[in-house]
């Protein structure tokens, strides 16, 4: 990865809005290989309303380009758990990595759960996303108490 | 996944190094604090260097220095210096019916142990230890206090 034309303190973190999702679709297509554009139409209309204080969809801006996105939400005793904030997407552009984004974006999200009143994060990610496993380890999350399980349907 | 003595040693080893970033540490230093033999450690630092994790320093009072980037060196690469971490096969009964599903249980157990080895880098396990050492509820910190400058971004 290269370093990032744009620092994570010149970045800054808000509630997306509508004219953010072409760059998004495009961000996460250069990562997964996959433009997923109704998808993110839908995540949009969800998450990026605005007026839910549960759910957070922020993007980090600089300039007028999004460097990257985090998307969460409060869920309440689900798996048995008391209510948490979820991360279940995060992306940082790959030319603006090693840069603090991430780190901006997850402590900026973190923010909003605090103000939707619960006292922990948690996320998944599959074992063989070592690059994102390691960004979230290094931002001091440890395994949760749980273990996910499945079986194929077929 | 258990780790061997030599394996252990050579985790021990790297974060001290690591927690001095810059400074030589002494064989007989670290074998001093875990208690091991130095003909023992002696052996483990040498592959170390030859990995070019750390490397040996002349003069008065020589010893070893650290080499590698921190937010990129996992304690799987360690670990894979002494260990064979390939898929399980060879043991007794491992070809049986009950062999092969008790075979899948393992490998279950073995691929998390990989997965959060692959995970944690040595400077995650720096913020790690500092914060179990500073809270005071976790164990003794391997050195003193981390070297600045070493936090990672994503």
């Amino acid at each position: 990865m290269s370093a990032s034309p744009h620092s994570g303190a010149e970045s800054r973190v808000r509630p997306v809005q509508a004219g953010d999702l072409d760059q998004i679709i495009a961000i996460d297509a250069e990562v997964t290989g996959e433009r997923k554009t109704d998808y993110w139409y839908e995540l949009f209309h969800r998450y990026g309303a605005g007026h839910s204080r549960q759910r957070l969809f922020l993007v980090a801006e600089a300039g007028r380009e999004i460097q990257g996105f985090i998307i969460g939400e409060v869920r309440d005793w689900e798996f048995g758990s008391p209510p948490c904030g979820w991360v279940f997407g995060i992306s940082v552009r790959p030319r603006a990595r090693l840069a603090g984004i991430g780190t901006r974006l997850l402590e900026a999200i973190c923010a909003g759960f605090r103000r939707a009143g619960v006292g922990k994060v948690r996320t998944l990610i599959t074992r063989d996303n070592g690059l994102v496993l390691s960004f979230f380890r290094s931002q001091g999350m440890m395994a949760a108490p749980f273990i996910p399980l499945e079986r194929d349907l077929r | 996944m258990k780790l061997q003595i030599s394996t252990s040693l050579a985790l021990y080893s790297v974060l001290e190094f690591a927690a001095r970033s810059g400074n030589q540490v002494s064989t007989a230093e670290i074998a001093a604090k875990y208690e091991v033999s130095t003909h023992h450690l002696a052996k483990v630092l040498r592959e170390l260097v030859r990995a070019g994790i750390i490397e040996s320093t002349r003069g008065v009072g020589g010893g070893y220095r650290f080499r590698a980037n921190a937010k990129r060196l996992t304690l799987m690469d360690v670990i894979e210096l002494f260990e064979d971490i390939s898929a399980r096969s060879g043991e007794p009964g491992a070809s049986t019916d009950v062999g092969r599903a008790l075979g899948v249980v393992l490998t279950e157990i073995d691929e998390i142990a990989k997965a959060t080895f692959r995970s944690m880098t040595i400077d995650t396990m720096l913020k790690l230890i500092e914060r179990h050492s500073s809270g005071g509820a976790g164990k003794e910190r391997p050195a003193k206090k981390r070297a600045r400058g070493a936090r990672a971004s994503a």
